[in-house]
Formats: structure tokens, sequence, C-alpha cells
């Protein structure tokens, strides 16, 4: 298969096309970059939606619930599972896909032509994504699936990257996790538009629930609205009427026994809600815009730096700052110099 | 440009209700450098077809003890066909209990390679590494 039947495989919805698209753009094969060019025009039309949360807190059983429930909303649903890949030998064993069972005996998820199923290394990458999950989701979208997952690994430290990705968020937690620290260290919580408490059939659910209920409603701006309370409000406070002061999004907080499918179409609802309200808000636009910057930077910055793999020896360049014969503010103010203005 | 990854598809195909020789497998290879997805017990033909197209898998590892190998491997060639993907420019293997009579069979129907079992991990790697590249049009041809 060459670029050309790749795209124009994309376009007429071949599944092979879209699987080797795939395989160009995850290993930056020659081609990778026109593929990308050729479908851009094609792009941002699905619903993204990432699952984020420590290890083995249910990410992958809720996202086939989820896909179950979306296709009998009649969606057609693209799925990217990454799973942590070392950085040492380059392997990586992926498992996420072992989670997807089928809804009923005849139509099963893992054969169901609305669904296409990814699985991705992130080959040692930190931020829980791997480097080119953000075009494999593109490669979906231009393919037309109205709904895409995107799962993170499970490490529990920092996986952020997921915003530079997703439309929606939804952070998973499951009683009982870590202690408040951890969480807010991961920084997952600043992330999510929506919470998920999973394993309600466990202990301890609703002391999770209670904890992320308060650290939802301390939204800077009611801690400002509370500081300025005298004991004459002290109704209002009590009644919870002052912790609906904003018009922002808040965070619905959902629990879910995944396993068994409870709480998965309240879940579904609340994620079509909030892509509802991110249109309507422009929020989505914004965060999209935030996105297209970041990504145009990241591909800039790759240009220049062949760039000046191709025009300069770096070999000789690092030996004479090393030697302290050049600082490397002035190396690098040289190489722009030389890059902007000798053609 | 990074080297591109082989992408391995285990399975473990029909009734019998052991994978720990599977599982064992999926980490070896891991280890090797190889990109392993592992699909679980009791997948039927179609669901590992699938597999193998959407993951494009470059390798497809069949695990298989129940003796129905003989239909549930061709099945799984067939559907890969059906699904639009392309089994002869993928590595086929078949690991399990095969009679010595069955082998020319698998062969003559799309099957690259019959393990049995006790063969050194070490050997599957190289036979990977090996015929991959040999593949003719295929996207890992040297
Ligand atoms: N008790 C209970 N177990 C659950 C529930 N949901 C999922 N599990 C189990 O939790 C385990 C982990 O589930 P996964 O869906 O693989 O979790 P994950 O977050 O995708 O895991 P990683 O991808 O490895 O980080 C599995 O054994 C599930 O069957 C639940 O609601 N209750
Ligand atoms: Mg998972």
């Amino acid at each position: 298969m060459n670029v050309d039947e790749i795209v124009n495989g994309i376009f007429s919805k071949n599944r092979r096309a879209l699987a080797r698209a795939i395989t160009y753009v995850e290993n930056e094969l020659p081609g990778s970059k026109e593929i990308l060019k050729a479908i851009h025009s094609r792009t941002g039309r699905a619903h993204v939606i990432g699952l984020t949360g420590f290890p083995g807190v249910g990410k992958s059983t809720i996202m086939s619930k989820l896909t179950e429930e979306f296709r009998k909303r009649g969606k057609m649903v693209g799925i990217v599972a990454v799973d942590p890949g070392s950085p040492f030998t380059g392997g990586a064993l992926l498992g996420d896909r072992l989670r997807m069972e089928g809804f009923d005996a005849n139509k099963q998820l893992w054969v169901d032509p609305g669904v296409f199923f990814r699985s991705m290394s992130s080959r040692g990458r930190a931020g829980g994504l791997a480097a080119k999950t953000g075009d494999v989701v593109k490669i979906l979208d231009a393919y037309g699936f109205d709904i895409i997952f995107v799962e993170t690994v499970g490490a529990g430290q920092g996986e952020v990257d997921i915003v530079k990705v997703a439309d929606t968020v939804v952070v998973i937690l499951m009683p009982e996790v870590g202690d408040d620290i951890q969480l807010s260290k991961a920084g997952i919580l600043e992330i999510a538009d929506i919470f998920v408490v999973n394993k309600a059939d466990l202990e301890g659910v609703e002391k999770t629930v209670r904890w992320l209920r308060s650290m939802v409603m301390m939204s800077e701006e009611v801690v400002q609205t509370l500081s300025t309370l005298t004991h004459a409000d002290e109704a209002r406070v009590l009644s919870g009427e002052i912790f609906k002061v904003s018009n922002h999004w808040v965070p619905p907080i959902h629990t879910t026994i995944a396993d068994r499918g409870v709480g998965i179409s309240e879940l579904a609802d609340s994620i079509e809600k909030h892509y509802e309200y991110q249109r309507k808000s422009g929020g989505l636009l914004k965060r999209r815009s935030s996105r297209a910057k970041i990504e145009l930077e990241e591909i800039i910055l790759g240009e220049i730096k062949n760039l000046i793999k191709k025009k300069f020896n770096y070999t000789e360049i690092l030996k004479e700052i090393v030697e302290n014969k050049k600082d490397p503010y002035t190396v690098a103010e040289e190489i722009i110099s030389k890059l902007c203005y000798e053609r | 440009m990074e080297e591109k990854k082989i992408r391995v598809v285990l399975a473990k195909v029909g009734l019998d209700g052991h994978d720990r020789g599977v599982k064992v497998l999926a980490r070896f290879l891991r280890d090797a450098g190889f990109e392993v997805i592992y699909t679980g017990l009791h997948r039927t033909p179609q669901e590992v077809a699938r597999a193998a197209v959407d993951e494009d898998a470059d390798v497809v590892g069949i695990s298989l003890h129940s003796g129905a190998h003989m239909t549930l491997v061709p099945k799984t060639i067939q559907y890969i066909k059906e699904y639009g993907g392309k089994p002869e420019e993928m590595l086929i293997l078949v690991g399990g209990i095969i009679p010595n009579d069955d082998i020319p069979k698998l062969k003559e129907l799309g099957v690259d390679e019959i393990f049995i079992p006790g063969t050194p991990i070490s050997t599957i790697i190289e036979y990977i590494r090996e015929n991959l590249k040999k593949k003719k049009g295929s996207i890992n041809e040297r």
C-alpha cells in the first residue's frame, strides 16, 4: 500500500488503509507527513474523549461499556489505548484490548464494524500518551468516527498530556486509591471535566465521593466568595446556594460498577452534555486552538532541529561549549541568525 | 526516522483454558523488543482476524490445544482476508500439539510455521526476525 492508496482508502472507509496509516504515523515512516497533510481538512468532526486514572482503576472496562452505550446511540467509535512500553528494549505488552467484551453474542464489539480498536505503546514516553497519539486520533477522525476514546497509560504521575488531545477528559478513581496528597500531586484532578469513582461495589466509595466533592466545590471562585461572607450569610452557605455562583462547567461526579455496567448510561449522558456545553460556550474552540498552537510549535521546532542537524556540525559546536570556548547562548544566537538571514 | 516496530497479535483460540504458555511467550517477545497485543482466552477466528487487521499485525500467533486446528486456523486466515487484511503479508504462526500429518496441510493453507510445545522461545524470536523481512510486497520486506 502506498501513500495515495492509504489516503484514498481512509476516505473510502477501508479498514486496512486506516490500520496502515496509523502504522505509518506511529513509526514516522516516509510518507507519514503526506498522509497527515492530506487528511487534515477532514478532521475536527469527532468528539474526542480521554480516559485517565491510576493503573487498574477500570479505564478499559469503562471504555468497553461506554463503547457499547454509544453504539446503541448510533455512533461509530474509534479507540486508541496506550499502554507503557519500555524505553530500553523498545518492546511492549499491550493488554487493554483484553477488556473489550461484546454486548450480545451476535454483535460483539470485537467484530462490530462500527468499532475500531488500536493498541499503542507509549514507547517509554512520560505524560501518559505516545508521541504520536494525537496524530492517530486525527486519522480516526478523518476516517469518520463520531466518538474517539483515548485511554492513557495508568502510571499515576502527571499523566496530563491527555488534555492536549481530548475534548472531554474523564478522570477515573476508585475507593481507597492513594490519599489526597498523592492524587493532588499527580495533577489529574485539575484536568477533569468529569469524575468517575469506579468499583462502587467496594467499601469506601462514599468517602472518596465526599472528598472529591469538596475538591470540586472549592474552586477559586467559591473560596473568594467565602472569604467575603459574614455570619449573616450562614443560611446561604448551609443551603449550598453560594456554591452555585459559578456558571462555569462544574465537573460532575459519577459512581460506576463498570464490570456490571452500573452507572454507564448516566456517564455517557454527562459526556454528551459536556460536549454540548463546550460547543455552545466556545470552550471547544478555545481548547482546540491552544492545541493547534502547541502542535504547530512542536512541528516548527522539529523542523528547525532537522535543519540545524543538516547545516551545522553539532559535534564540533558541542565540543566548543564543553571546553568553555563558547557559551551556549551565544552559539544559539549565532545558529538562529545564520538560519534566518543566510539563505 | 525510527525503525518500524514489529507488532505481534497473540491469541488463544478455542475452548481450552490454559494461557500460561502464551502469557510467558508474550513477555519474552516484549523483552525482545516486539509490541505484543495479547488478546486473552477463548477468542473466535473472527475476533483474532479483526484484531490482526485493526492492529496492523506483522505476526499473528495462534495458540490452540483443542484439536480443532484444522478448522479454526483456516477460518482465521479466511476472516483476515474478509476484513480486508493480507494474510500473505503477515507471518501466521501456530503453537500447540499438532499431529505431524497436519503440519504440511496447515502450511498449504497459509500457515508459515508451527511451533510445538517445548520450542525454545529464542527459536521463535529468531524465526520472526529472519522471516518477516522475506515477506514479498509487505511493509517489512527488506
Ligand atoms: N470490583 C470491581 N472490579 C472492577 C470494576 N471495574 C473493573 N474492575 C476490574 O478491575 C481490573 C482492572 O480493570 P481494567 O479495566 O483493566 O483497568 P485499567 O484502568 O484499564 O488498567 P490499566 O490499563 O492496566 O491501567 C479488572 O480485573 C476488572 O475486571 C468494578 O466496578 N468493580
Ligand atoms: Mg487499561
